[in-house]
């Protein structure tokens, strides 16, 4: 591990100890953001890890950045999940700023100010697609408006600066869309609709309409075609991947410490529950070897931007969001049979209720299904090496 | 075989405009192209010109113009 990871891992276990744990049973009862763990983790300088040495960051890798997704899934699933997707930002920000010296400004800000940055892909109208938008930059001269009807934009209220998919003119077809960097002065947000979920319910994701006007170096040079095929998705599905194996690993070092707890009381007997654990932690390796593989693979693949566009890696990644999703549920499920009623109850030291409650997420927050689709239809033309 | 692989994209690529309006050069994701209709073309190409594009062929850049399927495909069909 370098030490670049170290730092920044102990840093994020530091803070979810000491302000993430503290808050996060209030956050899930009151679906608020975590306020407190942001002002942590931007004190901490957290947020701006990623951002090359080029471009005046620490220059932390992906790998680096899963490591802290996974270390605060153990405290708290939503702020686990809004560091992640921030970070998916910041990722395709740093990628494809090209030679822009307004992008290059806005990363400099990021980095002096910590700013947290939202996403605005969900627009309503497009059936659920992101890889299409409705909503187009219009442009006169060196400046752009754009409106947008976004079903969702997660912690939209809490950002600094949103980022979000449009069609690249008004002529332009639904799939050849740009993605804006809109900092906060450059747009307006109005709330449509509100965010009372099962689980994740410190992301605050609420819809919007997204009304924005600025200086058209906001566009992001590459297409969102090749942004998101080279850095949002295989970004997002390492990160979230991870966070979820957070939340699974935590589940299940509560179940362990509950059939320790069940052995000493019995000295001499293996409690019923050890096998399940057994079983469990199986999954959890193999979930855990998933993540890691991916992720060094992406890595791997960031070197040549072609590699990224390959379709046999399109599946893999779209693979780890799958597998690792549906796998998370399952060793939680499994941590709260080993528990048992301790495990069922929310005022329990074993409680998994919130674990089970957001890792749900996983699954449905881009559907499987819909990935699943995609995949299938990868693979018709996909020849294994 | 140029005509070949227009009527193919005009079949298959569901791009919103007339293929005969674009050169052989012209961007095919910025006129339309999704990925998932890509994949229908790679399916009719292979079809069409009884060959497998092999995994390095399968990426975003072989098939983003006319002109890009027409050097694929000459790569794998014997002259």
């Amino acid at each position: 591990m370098s030490a670049l990871r170290e730092n920044l891992v102990a840093q994020a276990k530091k803070i979810g100890e000491k302000v993430v744990a503290a808050h996060a049973a209030d956050v899930d009862a009151t679906a608020r953001f975590p306020t407190e763990s942001f002002a942590a983790l931007k004190e901490a300088k957290l947020l701006s890890a990623m951002v090359p040495k080029a471009l005046g960051g620490p220059g932390a890798t992906v790998s680096d950045i899963a490591a802290v997704c996974t270390t605060l899934g153990h405290y708290c699933a939503s702020t686990a999940m809004v560091y992640a997707m921030h970070q998916s930002q910041v990722a395709c920000i740093t990628r494809h700023c090209g030679s822009s010296a307004w992008q290059k400004n806005f990363i400099a800000e990021m980095c002096k100010q910590e700013l947290l940055i939202a996403s605005a892909t969900s627009e309503a109208g497009i059936g659920g697609d992101v890889r299409t938008s409705s909503c187009a930059v219009e442009t006169t001269g060196d400046r752009f408006t754009l409106a947008k009807n976004a079903t969702v934009i997660s912690y939209g209220a809490h950002a600094d600066a949103v980022c979000l998919t449009a069609r690249r003119t008004p002529d332009s077809p639904p799939s050849d869309q740009v993605l804006v960097v809109c900092p906060k002065g450059t747009y307006t947000l109005e709330q449509t609709s509100g965010w009372d979920t099962l689980g994740m319910r410190g992301t605050c994701s609420n819809g919007y309409w997204l009304r924005a006007k600025g200086s058209t170096e906001q566009v992001l040079p590459t297409p969102y075609a090749d942004i998101s095929a080279q850095t949002m998705l295989p970004s997002a599905h390492v990160f979230w991947a991870s966070l979820w194996l957070g939340i699974a690993s935590d589940a299940l070092n509560r179940s362990r410490l509950f059939i320790r707890g069940e052995a000493r009381k019995k000295p001499g007997s293996v409690p019923p529950g050890a096998v399940r654990l057994a079983e469990a932690s199986n999954q959890l390796q193999l979930m855990r070897a998933n993540v890691t593989d991916c992720a060094a693979a992406y890595e791997a693949a960031m070197a040549t931007p072609e590699a990224t566009t390959a379709l046999g890696f399109a599946i893999r990644m779209n693979h780890l969001k799958t597998g690792t999703s549906q796998m998370a549920i399952d060793v939680v499920n499994r941590a709260m049979l080993i528990n048992g009623i301790h495990g069922y109850r929310n005022d329990s030291p074993f409680s998994v209720a919130r674990h089970l409650r957001d890792v749900h997420s996983a699954q449905v927050m881009v559907s499987n299904d819909r990935i699943f689709g995609t995949t299938a239809s990868l693979l018709l033309v996909h020849k294994e090496d | 075989m140029t005509e070949d692989i227009r009527n193919i994209v005009k079949e298959h690529g569901r791009l919103s405009v007339d293929v005969a309006s674009l050169t052989d050069d012209a961007d095919l994701y910025a006129a339309g192209l999704t990925s998932h209709a890509s994949v229908n073309l790679m399916l009719a190409l292979e079809a069409k010109f009884d060959i497998e594009f092999p995994e390095r062929m399968l990426r975003r850049k072989s098939f983003e113009s006319i002109a890009a399927m027409k050097a694929a495909i000459s790569e794998l069909v014997p002259q």
